[in-house]
């Protein structure tokens, strides 16, 4: 299966199975779209004469013959089998999500956690809890040595006080564990100050900083409960926060929605304001939101990334380039087809944590007790839930096996499935219609900086 | 080549063989929490 797509002036080809990424000339091009279709060379001969010389046919496709034996086009997808097989092994968790406060001082418009309070009542997380948290999450990680950590919310510098006393007690368990704990913390900076940036700064490998871009836009999603705007009170402590961490191990994190689908201009005031790491991600809401993303949205959404795609180029060659999360796409290094086809582990390797100690199968599954899996001092109570979980993967979605983006999204977000199709293991159409898209225009940006080299 | 640049030479056929060992961060603990961005993150073992 190859996918071929034109791009700001690139021919641009991705054989899907072995993720080899190609650009080629206008005659390879159309050459592999009648190749793709089963043509033999007389054929394609007939089909392009009156377009391009038959020598240049011929060696266009002579240079696809090569590259289909060196298993660089046209391959075969071998992973399904050996997918089935890694599904079954006996799993470990390795990452909690740490609900350490239901509760927040912002009431953004989109919140998933509604407020914070997850459909429920709002709590801060115990120290105690928090250790059992640690504890079971240590006790349940078999051999891996790497054990992640978020502090997560609501918003949990509201309860930051358990956030260094669960860091300490972590640091003090991996000794005696063989561990290595990574945390993390997700903050939309309002209680931000020096103490919480150097302890972070000492303690935390990424910090996750909420902010949505323009000022007009971020103060309409995201207010003070009484309305005012918080964009002025957190980006300076943002900007300096992020020079702390010398521009590294960090993101700012916005969420677009239907009233800002011009969000490419948000993602670079985002760098004008000096930020390195960048991530501005889809609003997922149900479809009677006012502010979800429609399937009518998706011309518009797909123009903004092409323009965001085009300027990150332009600012790279400059030197004043910067990392767009969803653009990112390591092509000599990525991970392994294992980790491309398993799924994103919720429900199995990844669990979140609420104040009292609930499991859920990730954060936005919190507060739905369908969903209820277990607790910190009984362990997995839903081991029928932990299952299906991790039937989640590519292979269990028809839809999956015809798209080229399955090795890039792993066959999507269990969470974005139930809310619009009311099933884990279906697809969330608009979602994949965006991905497929940033795909392509990550692709299309290494073929671009290539030319440089 | 003449007509076709290839980017990378590394296949996804080759990371079966020493692949699936887990090590390597979740997802969602990255920046995402509400998006599947898998291709995006780094392997344990080529940091």
């Amino acid at each position: 299966m190859i996918h071929q797509y034109k791009n700001n002036g690139y021919n641009m080809v991705l054989d899907v199975n072995s993720g080899s990424v190609h650009v080629v000339d206008d005659v390879t091009y159309d050459v592999l779209s009648l190749l793709d279709q089963g043509k033999q060379e007389e054929e394609i001969q007939e089909a392009l004469k009156d377009r391009y010389p038959a020598q240049e046919i011929h060696d266009a496709a002579q240079e696809c013959q090569e590259l289909k034996e060196a298993g660089m086009l046209f391959t075969d997808d071998v992973y399904e089998g050996a997918i089935e097989m890694f599904a079954e092994r006996p799993t470990v968790v390795k990452a909690l999500c740490l609900h350490i406060a239901h509760d927040c001082n912002l009431a953004c418009r989109y919140c998933f956690a509604e407020e914070g309070e997850y459909h429920g009542r709002r709590a801060l997380m115990s120290l105690e809890v928090g250790k059992k948290a640690l504890d079971f999450l240590i006790a349940n990680s078999g051999s891996r040595r790497n054990l992640e950590v978020d502090f997560f919310g609501g918003e949990p510098l509201m309860n930051w006080q358990v956030v260094k006393d669960l860091v300490a007690y972590g640091r003090e368990q991996e000794k005696i564990h063989n561990k290595n704990f990574r945390f993390t913390l997700t903050t939309n900076g309002v209680l931000l100050d020096d103490e919480v940036m150097e302890f972070c700064n000492k303690e935390m490998g990424n910090v996750v900083l909420s902010i949505d871009g323009r000022k007009e836009v971020h103060d309409f999603m995201r207010p003070f409960r009484k309305g005012a705007g918080s964009y002025d009170l957190i980006v300076p402590k943002f900007q300096k926060f992020a020079e702390s961490r010398n521009q590294d191990n960090y993101y700012v994190r916005g969420t677009f929605t239907h009233y800002n689908l011009d969000f490419a201009a948000d993602v670079l005031h985002l760098a004008d304001l000096g930020f390195k790491q960048i991530s501005v991600e889809p609003v997922v809401a149900p479809p009677t939101e006012d502010y979800a993303i429609r399937e009518e949205d998706l011309p518009i959404i797909f123009e903004q990334y092409d323009i965001l795609a085009k300027e990150m180029i332009k600012r790279h060659k400059e030197g004043r380039g910067f990392n767009f999360f969803h653009f990112m796409i390591d092509l000599t290094g990525g991970p392994c087809v294992y980790k491309r086809l398993s799924g994103c582990g919720s429900g199995t390797e990844y669990l979140a944590v609420t104040p009292w100690g609930d499991f859920y199968p990730c954060h936005q599954f919190v507060g739905n007790e369908e969903f209820l899996i277990g607790n910190v001092d009984e362990g997995i109570v839903r081991t029928d839930l932990t299952c299906d979980f991790k039937k989640c993967n590519v292979y269990s979605k028809k839809e999956c096996s015809s798209c080229f983006a399955r090795f890039y999204c792993s066959g999507g977000c269990a969470a974005n499935s139930y809310n619009f199709t009311g099933k884990i293991n279906d697809v969330y159409e608009i979602g994949c219609k965006m991905q497929q898209k940033r795909i392509e225009c990550a692709l299309m940006i290494k073929a671009a900086l290539a030319e440089e080299e | 080549m003449k007509h076709i640049k290839t980017l990378n030479t590394k296949s996804l056929q080759n990371t079966m063989k020493k692949g699936g060992c887990g090590e390597c961060q979740t997802s969602c603990q990255s920046a995402c929490k509400t998006s599947c961005t898998v291709g995006n993150q780094s392997c344990e073992h080529t940091k």
